[in-house]
């Protein structure tokens, strides 16, 4: 066998191939590695240079500026870590290395431990309280969302708010949702949103991830600006096992975006429920008030002074009848017993009469208009009187005899 | 400009009040026969507003000066 026989490579045809093969190989693409790092390095353009190696081998890596800049920890020789990233080919020196996108402490867990220092801190300085808590308004006219655009979790909420309540006004306030620069972003839509009141109740999360990916809601700024917020917070991270800073502070804890797209607005159906329930008792009241209105109407109507109004009238027709009655009775008796006096007085009178007298035979004599009962009253020659009933005679004593 | 419609919530509210204070009874008939109406009339708004909402979602951007635009985002 030649070199004649046998295509022949340019150095950049191999390497350009043995990257390919790498690039090919989904298993590398998308790798976790463990390792100690050795050799750190870091250059001021900010990239970072490193080796990870165990027992046995070394493995060289590289981390850009963005990704290092999203770093929680400064590694440092001897560090156990595990490093996410792709590996390949680095066509200049034909070596391959890993490029790592993130990395984390291996072990203990050091955001376990951030993740309990940050929680001691902000609940000793109150920000869990629930009496600091807002009620979530009953039904919000408008709901605002701030989560990324992109993901999966805004239109699960989007979809379950349009079926549980479809007047809900939905603004969306797009932010990134992991990495250096979503707490800030986060933090300053939130701040954002309730300077210009742009809705009564506010999403603030992301759909499941590693602890990594939600760790942006694990973030001071970010359960700040929850805390400051007027416009009441659900925070909707992840999945149900998930608890981050902000679910502690936010004023009510969806367990996943679309928990609480269900917690943020009513149920059309049971509004409708309770609407129709409303209007029944609004009528089965306004009827019985009626029908009890009626009964009373009725009561009155059959009462005497309606069917019978004249009856006072006549009742007292009756008692003036009977008083002038009475009156007239009175007067009767009054005037029977006067004229019955009066019969017997004038009989008596009539007994006494000296006309009577007279008429029997006697006669009344009188001298200068007295009345002269002896002979001794009178002298002779004197002028009598002598009164008979039907006349008188005048007389002259020519002789007195005793 | 005209009055400011009520909210749904406001209305739900004021609906609510008007059937407990019904339901208490110390009305007299004029002053129940305003709050059926009152009541008839959101009843039949509230429904409406069920029946007939539309989600409207908006992605809100920061303007020049500061303040949100908000551009309605098709689904």
């Amino acid at each position: 066998m030649t070199a004649s026989q046998q295509n022949i490579y340019t150095v950049t045809q191999v390497n350009t191939y043995i990257k390919g093969l790498l690039d090919g190989d989904s298993a590398l693409n998308r790798i976790y590695v463990r390792g100690e790092i050795s050799n750190y390095k870091k250059y001021p353009s900010g990239h970072h240079y490193f080796s990870l190696k165990d027992e046995q081998g070394a493995l060289r890596c590289v981390m850009f500026r963005s990704a290092a800049s999203r770093l929680r920890f400064r590694p440092e020789n001897g560090m156990k870590v595990i490093a996410f990233g792709r590996i390949t080919v680095f066509p200049r020196d034909g070596g391959y290395q890993l490029y790592v996108d993130a990395m984390t402490p291996d072990g203990v867990g050091e955001l376990y431990i951030a993740f309990e220092q940050l929680k001691a801190k902000l609940g000793g300085e109150g920000l869990f309280d629930p009496a600091h808590k807002k009620p979530i308004p009953r039904t919000p006219e408008t709901v605002g969302i701030i989560t990324s655009s992109a993901g999966a979790a805004v239109h699960d909420m989007l979809r379950i708010l349009k079926a549980r309540w479809p007047m809900t006004q939905v603004k969306l306030l797009p932010v990134r949702v992991q990495g250096a620069e979503a707490p800030p972003e986060i933090a300053g839509a939130i701040a954002y949103a309730n300077r210009w009141r742009v809705a009564d109740v506010l999403i603030v999360g992301r759909g499941g991830g590693s602890m990594e990916d939600l760790w942006a809601f694990n973030d001071e700024r970010v359960a700040r600006a929850i805390y400051a917020s007027e416009i009441p917070v659900i925070s909707a991270v992840g999945h149900e096992p998930d608890v981050t800073i902000s679910d502690y502070v936010a004023d009510l804890r969806a367990a996943t975006p679309s928990n609480a797209a269900e917690l943020a607005v009513p149920d059309q159906n049971d509004v409708y429920g309770a609407l129709k329930s409303l209007q029944e008792r609004l009528n089965q009241n306004q009827l019985a008030r009626i029908h009890q209105f009626r009964v009373r109407m009725e009561r009155c109507a059959r009462s005497r002074v309606l069917t019978d109004p004249m009856a006072p009238v006549n009742d007292k027709r009756m008692a003036l009848d009977y008083t002038t009655q009475r009156m007239n009775a009175a007067v009767e008796r009054t005037l029977y017993a006067q004229r019955q006096r009066f019969a017997a007085l004038t009989a008596g009178l009539d007994a006494m009469s000296p006309l009577k007298v007279l008429a029997r035979g006697y006669a009344v004599v009188e001298k200068e208009g007295k009345i002269v009962s002896s002979v001794r009253q009178a002298e002779l020659f004197d002028q009598l009187h002598v009164r008979f009933s039907d006349g008188t005679l005048i007389c002259t004593v020519n002789e007195i005899k005793e | 400009m005209a009055a400011k419609k009520k909210s749904f919530e406001e209305s739900m509210l004021r609906l609510e009040e008007i059937v407990a204070r019904l339901e208490q009874g110390e009305v007299s008939l004029e002053e129940s026969m305003t709050l059926f109406e009152e009541g008839t009339k959101l009843a039949a708004a509230c429904g409406k507003q069920l029946d007939t909402a539309e989600q409207k979602v908006w992605k809100l951007t920061k303007g020049a000066d500061g303040a949100p635009v908000a551009q309605p985002m098709e689904e």
